[in-house]
């Protein structure tokens, strides 16, 4: 395998195995690769009749899809994943001072630090959020950060995704099948554990309840609906945390609460985990056209009577304009240096940072302020010509739709092939959940890979499979 | 001016109603234009499920109406006292900064007429002066005609087809007021008309931001601003942020809307 | 349990329930077009009759065949009531209520509609029918032993129970309503090739050819049969089976809530109707009438069902 490229591989370096992979080399040097090959096999069996898949978009009779699992985990030492955690604990903290500050005195923008018009002309600020406190103050009770890495010190934050996070499902699969199928791993190498998640996740719900709620706070997710991509993680994290998994129609307004249809009769909810987009939640209040949503909720929450979570409004802190401010707000709300860094970013918007981009479309990548899932963006590096030119003409039509970053040097961590070992670039999502006073991040996180040779794309919808995330014990 | 006001909203369901929700702005706040001395809410085949502060700062109201209702009365009343402060409210702010009150809506996204309605008035120096102007072309533009707009009508849509009533107004008014640059915003509320107790439907006007002053009424469809006679209820970036009843409604049939509404001295 | 949960659980198991019934039928049918007919046409729509679905059925095919047939009724996308539709909702209402349910019953689930949608993917030819409803009926047996062997026994067993058990009931009740003719005791058929063939056809669609000859030592006749059907308490797809289990799940469910139950007052009143008489009584009270009152007091069970325990808003 290719030790010498430009590229940090996290197993293998010219001057031999990584420390945190040096008991998995031993081990793995030892293995039958006929044997692994169909221990890889039976995993992808095992997901299918499970049921794990996602649903793809845009499609009569959306096929269901597995996300690709690698079996070579994903291994951060003790002292690595430790930086990296009080990197997100700081960064989620700022992000919640921030929408608190920008739905109520809106002090950074006073003081200049975040133009306003970023916030003006946001589609995902939410007027209705204004003047409002949400329950315990928390306003991302999850947030799933996305990390990569370039060097062997080498962190930055690639995006923050405060509205939905999804994909912590994966982390938990993909441990409980390394269980499975390599038992006696886990025996010779100690590895922190996910599968409190659930159970976290719940308790973090649970206290951030609202202050008219009477004994045991009663959660339920909010799905909706089977069709939706995700569906398979609404349901898994429900049954993991032993709640109610409802959609809109379940839940109507009764006594000023939030009650959900038993076979009983209605039962007050405390908490909603939703999984439905902020313009579906109310069509009282947003779009009129949503079915999935549950009429006079924002009411309900205005009130104090509901927590959502996360609180509508959330991704006014994590488009991609707001992330090139994310230094000096977090600088702003802790009074620290940020301890992530961020990546570069060329704000088109500014016609000096246009004018650079323009000239080095081929080297840079180019995505849409508001975009997700790895769409509508430009790898230079990777594009030809013809590519290159349309998009100049998109980013000359709407530059502040655009922002542009340097290609980063993607670590890479090796894949199990049909030929052994070989290097795939990949990131790394780790859960942060958000409760009043206290922020708890289970020690990994999701990893995504490339799966094809030399790509830097790792969404699922994308061709990206995920691995295993280990954070060794010491 | 001691205002008396009596408003009963009733809806009628064609079929059994299987769940509807109304949200109401129909409870005046004070101010230095007004106090309220009482005021109450009454809901038939419903239930008042919730009040709240809005992020207007508007008192708002959750009805339910109850499972199988064939109607729903919301009646609303009390008596505010007003003063005559030519509309001035002056200097007064909630949450809601001012740049979101120069943010267009839907509602109020001005096109090709309406700013150039709005260029019309640009060179004034005075800018009370300014916006009475434009008051008055606005008018003159788009006179009072009814039942020729409806609820979704816009701003752009209104003064393109020359007619209106004081939602329109109002609502082409904060429109022009943006365009220029200032914030400004929807009201609606109650009028008292000499010799007119009986009415049908409640009023808007407008309100923009001026420098010295803070924020002050204009009544395009009167042609002033607003005096002793006006009752503020709700305020908001257009007709939909400050409508006083806006609801949804699950279940078969058509429903009917008849509004009785007595505002006197 | 949420009112959701409860619907989805009981229209997965009246899913389940309809495909195994349907493979049944089709089974009965192509038995006998094989063996025994000089008419196989005539077998056939007599499989379409008893399934209930002529008019869909005939407003899509131009022609009684077995390849017809099973196409109509194991994988015709356009037909909701065919084995591959059924399976799909059975699979949908499965993936709404995952979190009731166990693994194992969920991956039985899962499997059954991979299976099937594999299996059901393309025109099966006649060679492969028995194959395929082989694989029907095993998927089934899988989900209902992962159902016994691993589900707590509380309200979501009951609600699956429940859907499983107004299926069966209605669908028995079908079929001797649709075979009432040749189920009277009529001097007229004896003997002859129509009532043995109508017999046959019966008992094998409710797979009951076997079975009936070890329950009823008596004679191979009309009356025996329809008792069999309609009031024989061990045999598992008789009326009055059913019916008892209908009471029973609706009991436990009473018990667990301690709720006033109209669910539980039809069902004892749908299964006194059907114990404690003899067949003769129900022929003095007209079959055709008591079968037409016994499907309408299934559904007025099953919506009553649906109601009280909130399935929907």
């Amino acid at each position: 395998m290719a030790e010498n490229t430009p590229f940090f591989d996290e197993m293998r370096r010219a001057s031999g195995v990584r420390m945190p992979y040096e008991d998995y080399s031993t081990w793995f040097d030892k293995q039958d690769v006929a044997r692994l090959a169909q221990k890889s096999e039976e995993a992808e069996r095992f997901f299918r009749r499970t049921g794990i898949t996602f649903n793809v978009y845009g499609q009569e009779d959306a096929e269901e899809r597995l996300i690709p699992f690698d079996l070579v985990p994903r291994i951060l030492s003790n002292s690595e994943w430790t930086k990296l955690a009080r990197g997100v604990e700081q960064r989620v903290r700022a992000i919640n001072a921030f929408l608190h500050d920008i739905y109520n005195r809106q002090e950074i923008l006073r003081a200049g630090v975040v133009p306003r018009s970023l916030i003006a002309s946001n589609d995902a600020f939410l007027p209705q959020m204004m003047d409002f406190t949400p329950p315990g103050g928390v306003y991302t009770h999850i947030v799933g950060t996305d990390i990569v890495r370039t060097g062997e010190n080498e962190f930055y934050v690639l995006e923050d995704n405060a509205r939905t996070p999804s994909g912590v499902s994966y982390m938990l699969e993909n441990r409980e099948t390394m269980l499975q199928m390599f038992p006696e791993l886990f025996s010779q190498i100690k590895v922190q554990r996910v599968s409190d998640y659930p159970k976290n996740l719940r308790a973090s719900l649970e206290a951030s309840a609202p202050p008219n709620c009477e004994g045991r706070p009663f959660v339920v997710v909010l799905t909706p609906g089977i069709h939706n991509s995700a569906y398979y993680e609404h349901s898994f994290l429900a049954d993991q945390m032993g709640v109610e998994l409802v959609e809109g129609h379940d839940l109507r307004i009764l006594d000023g609460r939030i009650a959900v249809r038993t076979t009983r009769g209605y039962r007050t909810v405390d908490v909603i985990y939703r999984r439905v987009d902020d313009a579906f939640l109310d069509p009282l209040s947003f779009n009129p056209q949503s079915m999935l949503g549950v009429p006079g909720i924002m009411d309900i929450y205005r009130s104090g009577s509901i927590t959502i979570a996360n609180a509508p409004g959330t991704g006014v802190s994590d488009d991609k304009a707001i992330y090139s401010y994310m230094p000096e707000i977090v600088e702003f709300y802790t009074g620290e240096k940020a301890i992530l860094k961020n990546v570069e970013t060329h704000r088109c918007s500014e016609p000096d940072s246009l004018a650079y981009v323009l000239e080095n479309l081929s080297e840079l990548v180019v995505k849409e302020v508001h975009g997700s899932g790895g769409y509508g963006m430009l790898v230079g590096p990777a594009a030809s010509k013809e590519e290159i030119e349309t998009f100049r003409q998109k980013l000359k039509a709407r530059p502040a739709n655009y922002i542009a970053q340097p290609t980063l040097s993607l670590s890479t961590v090796p894949i199990f092939t049909e030929k052994g070992l070989a290097p795939r670039h990949v990131d790394l999502r780790p859960f942060a959940l958000v409760s009043p006073g206290e922020i708890n991040i289970v020690p990994g996180g999701l990893t995504r890979v490339a799966l094809t040779e030399g790509s830097l794309v790792v969404n699922s919808s994308q061709g990206g499979g995920t691995k295993d995330t280990w954070v060794l014990e010491s | 001016m001691l205002i008396s006001v009596s408003h009963q909203t009733t809806y009628t369901y064609e079929a059994p109603v299987s769940y509807a929700l109304q949200r109401i702005r129909l409870q005046p706040c004070n101010s230095a234009l007004q106090t309220v001395r009482n005021w109450s809410i009454d809901v038939e085949g419903g239930t008042l499920e919730t009040r709240y502060a809005d992020h207007h700062g508007n008192q708002v109201g959750l009805i339910c109406a109850e499972k199988g209702a064939q109607s729903l009365k919301i009646s609303v009343g009390g008596e505010v006292e007003t003063n005559d402060l030519s509309g001035i409210l002056g200097k007064v702010y909630g949450r809601a900064p001012l740049w979101y009150f120069q943010q267009p809506t839907a509602l109020t996204e001005a096109g090709p007429l309406l700013s150039d309605l709005a260029d019309t008035v640009s060179g004034y120096a005075n800018e009370l002066e300014q916006f009475h102007a434009l008051s008055t072309a606005i008018l003159d533009k788009v006179p009072w005609v009814l039942n020729e707009t409806h609820s979704e009508t816009t701003a752009e849509e209104a003064v393109g087809q020359a007619s209106g009533v004081c939602q329109d107004h109002a609502n082409i008014f904060v429109a022009a007021a943006r365009r220029l640059g200032k914030p400004a915003r929807y009201v609606s509320g109650y009028l008292f008309m000499e010799g007119r107790i009986n009415q049908d439907a409640s009023h808007a006007w407008a309100e923009v931001h001026i420098g010295d002053l803070g924020w002050v009424g204009f009544d395009v469809s009167n042609g002033i601003s607003p005096d002793e006679r006006y009752v503020r209820l709700a305020i908001g970036r257009d007709a939909h942020d400050a409508a006083p009843v806006s609801g949804l409604r699950m279940g078969e049939g058509d429903e009917s809307l008849i509004v009785s509404l007595q505002v006197q001295q | 349990m949420l009112g959701k949960t409860a619907g989805g659980l009981y229209w997965m198991f009246r899913g389940l329930e309809r495909a195994e019934n349907t493979a049944r039928l089709i089974e009965a049918g192509f038995r006998i077009a094989l063996t025994r007919s000089t008419d196989p046409a005539s077998d056939w729509r007599s499989v379409i009759v008893t399934s209930a679905q002529q008019a869909a059925f005939e407003a899509r095919y131009d022609a009684y065949t077995s390849q017809n047939v099973s196409n109509f009724l194991l994988r015709d996308p356009m037909n909701p009531s065919s084995v591959l539709s059924v399976i799909k909702s059975a699979r949908d209402n499965a993936r709404l209520v995952r979190t009731a349910l166990t693994t194992e019953v969920w991956v039985a689930v899962n499997e059954t509609w991979m299976v099937l949608t594999d299996l059901l993917g393309h025109t099966i030819p006649d060679a492969e029918l028995p194959q395929t409803l082989e694989a029907i009926r095993q998927q089934s047996a899988l989900v209902r032993g992962a159902l016994y062997g691993t589900m707590l026994r509380n309200d979501v067993y009951n609600f699956c129970r429940l859907g499983t058990f107004v299926e069966r009931a209605d669908s028995t009740a079908r079929i001797v309503d649709v075979k009432y003719h040749a189920l009277l005791p009529s001097p007229a058929y004896v003997g002859s090739r129509m009532d043995n063939v109508q017999w046959e056809m019966i008992l094998r669609s409710v797979s009951a050819h076997r079975s009936f000859r070890h329950a009823v030592q008596d004679d191979y006749n009309a009356a025996n049969i329809t008792e069999f059907l309609i009031l024989d308490p061990r045999f598992p797809r008789s009326l009055a089976f059913c019916a008892q289990r209908i009471t029973e799940n609706l009991e436990a469910l009473q018990i667990e809530y301690g709720d006033e139950s109209p669910s539980l007052n039809a069902a004892r009143a749908l299964q006194s109707r059907i114990t404690d008489r003899d067949i003769a009584s129900i022929f003095d009270e007209g079959l055709h009438e008591f079968i037409s009152q016994t499907i309408i007091d299934v559904a007025a069970t099953g919506s009553t069902i649906e109601k009280q325990y909130r399935f929907t808003s």
